[in-house]
């Protein structure tokens, strides 16, 4: 009898048995591949660059084709009209700066003010010259901008609208996790997987397959970003925006971390993908919450601070505030360090309601009932 | 060696294993016999840790069950369920890496066990295309991938048409020839009868007999036999001692009257009844009777 125990222990080779990390990249693996195999995941992804690229470009396309400029010299409005631009004449510099200000126009041109103008006029802008007004206008004038700054007021709010959405796609992605597990209980197949691995790998292997893919999916856009703004003619935005957009990564992916084992969760406690909806409210709620609050509180500076330490909508308003140029070098780090902290501590609760609820067929189960059934 | 030892568990008040014990042995197929709800299920999750046990204790060769050794179990559950939008092939070899293999020795069994279960051409399908048949056998060649050192499956004929029963009952004899202990359930009694060489009875949570098929079959079984003479056999009927069931002109079926079998008073019952139809003409045949499993599953329980 022992020896035919032995050799089947040889045949099978596999005596040791995996440990925790390799049962945890094998689910990571399967998770990974399974999402790979889905258009709509690639049709998702195209859309976003497509859209990046399409927001950057179009409206020179489109509406940039013709610079608008108000002018009040005749002999500069004839200059100019040779050139792609779409010229108003104004009687005096007031009308013309009036202009500027109303965003009728991108730029003026009136008479030089300065006494430094080689060209005698200068340039009037709101931010900053149209830079092919500034080519054609031979040796470069003087400017006068009307509202300087680091950061303008329209690229502030779509910096936040930008940073905000893609933080809702990412975290809304945490779906997939969901699914993920609900698919298992669904077709049973869990009951191999939990007799084969620790459920923690189980879970640990979801949370790291879908956070890889919310990272590999990061770059292209942190990739794309800049030569989307690139193409666009930005180059000034994105001067700006480059150093937000490096601390926007990490928080982008702590925030997707905070909220994976908790869709684990969502999905773990229900056995049917139509019964879905009842439990990742919640997690839903977490997600919109901090969207509609950085959205809506963005000029408030103290309710920004506040908000860029809770954890939930730290991914969002920190690096806003940091693009802004509100926070100090030390914040981000502290934030990062909250962040880690809550997710350890989300993750411990979220693995035990999971190993508790995950075997459970047949209805919903309840939070309470799954956390003391994990001592089974 | 798979040892069960008073293992015992309740869901609530509901006590659905009182100190079971059984063991399955190396290359032997092990039947494990009740009816629904008798704590078939609920044993096989145990074996294999997905359930706890409130008091007792699995054993492996004499070691305690733990998850690397469970890595070298084959479990197919009784509710089937593989990931639907998965290629079968694909599928089946994850399932080896999963139990520890390499991904190249997976690869190779994975082939193997396809194209033993007659489905290789439906290897890069998804899983969800395949009939429920087919699921079925992928199913099996999932829980078998990794050579288990044991293997056990719960109702593993339940929704299989006839061949896939042949298919498979093959596949699973082969393992056993191999070395490796089988235990697996199943409410069909004939496909036990003639698949098993051990039982394990059970029955609201206890178990009622368990050990070599024949041997149990001997215990609980009615004894009976079948003789066939030269003319009418009808004269059986008056002998004392022994009932006759049946009877159909030179072919009766006979059993004892008593609990206590043939084997009673000085001279065996069988051994009179055998001369005195020998006395009377000519005997065809004298043959026992085995009793069919369903016979002493009912008397088991």
């Amino acid at each position: 009898m022992t020896s035919v125990e032995e050799r089947t222990s040889v045949d099978s080779g596999n005596a040791g048995g995996l440990t925790f990390m390799q049962a945890t990249w094998l689910v990571a693996e399967r998770e990974i591949k399974a999402f790979l195999q889905m258009k709509g995941f690639w049709i998702g992804l195209a859309t976003i660059v497509i859209g990046l690229f399409a927001a950057s470009i179009l409206p020179n396309v489109l509406g940039g084709g013709d610079t608008k400029v108000a002018v009040t010299s005749a002999e500069v409005a004839q200059t100019l009209e040779a050139g792609p631009f779409d010229v108003e004449r104004t009687d005096d510099a007031a009308g013309a700066e009036e202009l500027v200000r109303s965003e009728e126009v991108e730029a003026a041109v009136v008479p030089d003010t300065t006494g430094q103008s080689p060209t005698g006029v200068e340039v009037v802008a709101l931010e900053n010259p149209p830079s092919d007004l500034m080519a054609s206008l031979g040796a470069p004038p003087p400017v006068n901008l009307l509202d300087p700054g680091d950061v303008g007021e329209g690229e502030k709010q779509l910096v936040i609208m930008v940073f905000a959405l893609v933080f809702m796609m990412f975290a809304m992605g945490g779906t997939a996790i969901a699914q993920s597990a609900v698919t298992e209980k669904q077709t049973r197949v869990v009951e191999i997987l939990v007799s084969t691995l620790p459920v923690k790998s189980l879970l640990a292997g979801k949370i790291v397959g879908h956070a890889l893919l919310t990272i590999g999916q990061v770059v292209v856009l942190a990739i794309a970003a800049p030569i989307a703004l690139q193409a666009g003619g930005n180059e000034e935005l994105l001067q700006i925006i480059l150093p937000a957009l490096g601390w926007y990564v990490p928080f982008l992916i702590l925030g997707f971390l905070l909220l994976s084992s908790m869709w684990a969760v969502a999905g773990s406690l229900v056995s049917r993908q139509e019964d879905l909806g009842s439990t990742m409210g919640l997690v839903m709620m977490l997600v919109f919450g901090p969207y509609m609050a950085v959205i809506l509180l963005s000029d408030n500076e103290t309710a920004m601070s506040v908000l860029s330490y809770v954890p939930f909508s730290a991914a969002i308003a920190m690096p806003v505030r940091l693009f802004i140029g509100d926070a100090q070098l030390w914040e981000p780090f502290l934030s990062l360090g909250l962040m880690v902290v809550m997710i350890v501590l989300i993750t411990a609760a979220a693995t035990r309601i999971y190993a508790g609820s995950v075997l459970q067929t047949g209805g919903k189960v309840k939070l309470s009932r799954a956390w003391s059934a994990a001592s089974d | 060696m798979l040892k069960v030892n008073g293992v015992s568990r309740s869901f609530g008040d509901h006590r659905v294993l009182d100190s079971v014990s059984f063991d399955v042995k190396p290359g032997r197929m092990t039947g494990f016999l009740g009816a629904n709800g008798a704590g078939k299920t609920t044993a096989m999750r145990i074996i294999l840790g997905v359930l706890k046990a409130d008091a007792g204790s699995v054993t492996w060769n004499g070691e305690p069950v733990t998850q690397a050794v469970r890595q070298r179990f084959g479990y197919m559950p009784e509710e089937r369920g593989l990931y639907p939008k998965m290629k079968v092939a694909e599928q089946i070899q994850w399932f080896g890496r999963l139990h520890g293999m390499s991904a190249a020795k997976a690869a190779a069994n994975t082939e193997r066990l396809l194209e033993e279960l007659d489905l290789h051409t439906r290897a890069n399908d998804k899983l969800e295309a395949l009939s429920l048949g087919n699921q079925q056998r992928a199913q099996i060649a999932a829980s078998l991938v990794h050579d288990p050192a044991l293997l056990i499956l719960d109702e593993p004929f339940s929704g299989l048409d006839p061949i896939a029963v042949d298919t498979v009952l093959r596949v699973l004899r082969r393992r056993a020839a191999e070395g490796a202990p089988v235990l697996f359930s199943s409410h069909q009694l004939s496909v036990v009868e003639q698949l098993c060489d051990d039982l394990v009875i059970i029955s609201g949570g206890d178990i009622k007999a368990s050990g070599e098929r024949d041997e149990i079959k001997e215990r609980y079984g009615t004894p009976r036999y079948e003789i066939v003479v030269g003319s009418d056999a009808g004269w059986l009927r008056d002998v004392p001692g022994i009932k006759v069931t049946s009877v159909d002109g030179p072919r009766a079926v006979i059993e004892p009257a008593s609990a206590d079998g043939f084997r009673t008073g000085g001279q065996a019952l069988d051994q009179r009844i055998l001369q005195e139809a020998m006395r009377r003409g000519e005997v065809r045949a004298f043959t026992p009777v085995v009793p069919s499993l369903n016979e002493i599953f009912k008397e088991a329980i």
